[in-house]
């Protein structure tokens, strides 16, 4: 039963991965298949799995994530501008800054929990942003953001490539992952993979049961034998570093950060995402991620008259009422779309999606538990 | 005193609520081994003592003593890491997980200690950790119930999935809080049962208890706790033989 258990768990990270890889072919018909918007995926996806272990695991929810986001950014940037053009080191640095700060914020927050908690970590999100927006402003360049320019030192690289004309890309030896390129997609589509595996490693571990065992029953856990803190401390950490990754993998993509990427919508987000794919499950959060990213970038375009070459065969009549009142919930009517359908899910799901998902897939009369994550998670990314 | 070990010493403690006298000069000593029960009539100062004992709450002056460390002011996992583990009167268990990992929670605490960073193992690798569950779960009869989800059990069920919580940790000194409190007839003779199996194992318990049938089954040592203080000790015929006792508990509360 339990060699079973760790055969499932591969055959899930082979069926992510290759979902993954495949993910241009996937959102052909959806009409998402462009990289710009494929890497948004990932990197959300990072950011809401990170998330997810703290929140899904231990039930802490953290209101502050993005200020880890974004922290993650300005220092990818300032690593293209002080050393190299290159995105690994960009990334290192990105995941060891956000982890001092959830290091720091953590250690702090922690000493409360339930809604104090999430207090706690808003106010510091908050303060970030202001700090990032103002006061910091050598740092962060305020509010006009922080980008290259051509003077920058960029140690590393003086030493090895001879300066070009114009500000030079990020490259990822040689491949160029900014502007929107395949190269750019699959450099996050390779982070995602690893970070899910990560993820489905800790999960499964001892560490991840005692978690569970913490969000169960924190009392019981200290009369147990478990100092409960640097457990909380090591999730909380892990999980920033997850959104450290993430925002490096922006400024990778994309390297111009502003003190926005901390503010507390972007925190907001990620409690959606993970809540509307399912807290707690593995692929819930990167679907969640998937889905708000797709509603904000491509149900956001639709306009009335998209709604009316869709409506067009039916009656005048019936058709112009209709898409008159369709178009309240498409292009710039998005989120009223996307708060209806997290209002439903939250109502009737409380699972998110992937209760959806396992609901629908034990109605195909399959039998139901962990091994049916795979399938359900390809049929929905079919669709 | 005696030739044998004392394990645990209240020493002189005093616990004042407000204006209430919850503990005044108590003064207990229990032996190695033994099953020492503490008896007393409702809001005597039974579950303070416990609390006191397990690190909850923390004495006004007087110390407790257990194993020859003081443990008093310590945090409540230290106290577990020493071998201390309380069995609650209300079912502490971890609802939302099943039950061989509500066992296996404990036993990764005596095996890993009170903190380690063991994330890239799986849970599924640790077969003696696994094993150590599986025969816990089996003592108190919750084997064939291993998936279950902790949370639905019934209360009776409850109470033994926290025994065997307790018992995989291999404790040298087991607190019992009512261990038998609004259990059935039947239930209860079981749970008596199963507790003397572990007489021999030489694991020393406290047991909190009102029913006297339990009390007089499983204790070599009584004591008798009244509105905060000792009124007497000794064997549980003794006591039973006890005026004051009889006066202060035996007369009014016994069915």
């Amino acid at each position: 039963m339990w060699s079973n258990a760790a055969r499932n768990d591969w055959i899930l990270l082979a069926g992510f991965s290759l979902v993954v890889l495949c993910l241009p072919l996937i959102l052909e018909p959806i009409g998402a298949a462009y990289p710009a918007l494929m890497q948004k995926f990932c990197i959300f996806g990072i950011f809401a799995i990170g998330f997810n272990i703290l929140f899904g695991l231990t039930g802490y929810l953290s209101f502050g994530h993005a200020a880890f986001l974004g922290v993650g950014s300005y220092a990818a940037v300032w690593s293209f501008k002080l050393l190299t053009m290159n995105a690994i080191p960009a990334i290192v640095f990105a995941i060891v800054c956000a982890a001092v700060f959830a290091l720091v914020i953590g250690y702090v927050s922690l000493k409360r929990s339930g809604i104090y908690f999430s207090i706690l970590t808003l106010a510091f999100a908050q303060m970030s942003y202001n700090l990032a927006y103002s006061v910091l402003t050598p740092l962060t360049n305020g509010e006009t953001g922080l980008q290259l320019s051509l003077q920058d030192p960029r140690i590393i690289d003086a030493l090895f490539v001879a300066p070009q004309a114009g500000l030079p890309r990020v490259n990822l030896f040689g491949l160029h992952t900014s502007g929107g390129g395949y190269a750019g997609f699959y450099l996050c589509a390779a982070a995602l993979i690893v970070c899910f595996f990560i993820a489905l490693r800790i999960f499964r571990s001892p560490f991840g049961l005692m978690l569970r065992a913490i969000k169960s029953n924190q009392t019981r856990m200290r009369y147990t034998g478990f100092n409960t803190r640097p457990y909380l401390l090591a999730a909380f950490v892990i999980s920033g570093m997850y959104a450290g990754l993430a925002g490096g993998l922006m400024a990778v993509t994309d390297p111009l950060v502003g003190a926005e990427r901390m503010q507390w919508t972007a925190s907001g987000e990620v409690v959606l995402m993970t809540i509307l794919g399912g807290a707690g499950t593995l692929v819930g959060p990167v679907l969640g991620a998937a889905v708000i990213k797709y509603f904000e970038n491509i149900f956001s375009s639709f306009s009335a008259t998209t709604l009316q070459g869709v409506f067009g065969f039916l009656p005048d009549v019936i058709e112009r009422p209709l898409v008159s009142f369709l178009s309240l919930f498409v292009g710039d009517g998005w989120n009223l779309t996307l708060g209806v359908v997290f209002m439903l899910i939250v109502i009737f799901l409380p699972g998110g999606l992937m209760e959806g998902l396992r609901r629908i897939w034990s109605l195909f009369g399959r039998r139901p538990g962990g091994g049916d994550k795979v399938p359900a998670a390809q049929t929905q990314l079919a669709e | 005193m005696t030739a044998r070990n004392v394990v645990l010493h209240v020493a002189d403690v005093h616990k004042r609520f407000g204006g209430l006298h919850a503990l005044a000069d108590v003064d207990l000593q229990v032996e190695e081994g033994t099953t020492h029960a503490i008896i007393g009539p409702n809001g005597a100062g039974k579950s303070t003592l416990l609390n006191v004992c397990i690190g909850r709450l923390a004495p006004d002056t007087g110390a407790v003593v257990f194993d020859g460390q003081v443990i008093t002011g310590k945090q409540p996992h230290e106290i577990n890491q020493m071998g201390v583990v309380r069995v609650f009167q209300t079912p502490e268990i971890f609802s939302d997980l099943n039950l061989l990992q509500n066992v296996m929670v404990p036993a990764f605490a005596k095996r890993d200690g009170a903190f380690r960073l063991n994330a890239m193992r799986s849970v599924a690798t640790r077969t003696d950790i696994r094993d150590e569950a599986l025969h816990c779960l089996e003592e108190v009869g919750l084997l064939g119930q291993k998936d279950a989800v902790a949370g639905s059990l019934s209360r009776g069920d409850k109470r033994r999935l926290e025994l065997a919580m307790g018992l995989v940790q291999k404790p040298r000194l087991l607190l019992l809080d009512e261990p038998t409190a609004g259990m059935s007839r039947h239930d209860t003779n079981s749970t008596i049962d199963l507790l003397k199996k572990f007489k021999g194992r030489g694991m020393t318990k406290v047991i909190i208890e009102h029913d006297m049938h339990v009390v007089f089954s499983l204790a070599d040592r009584v004591t008798v706790l009244a509105q905060g203080r000792i009124i007497a000790e000794g064997s549980p015929d003794e006591v039973r033989g006890n005026a004051r006792v009889q006066e202060a508990y035996l007369g009014g509360a016994h069915p």
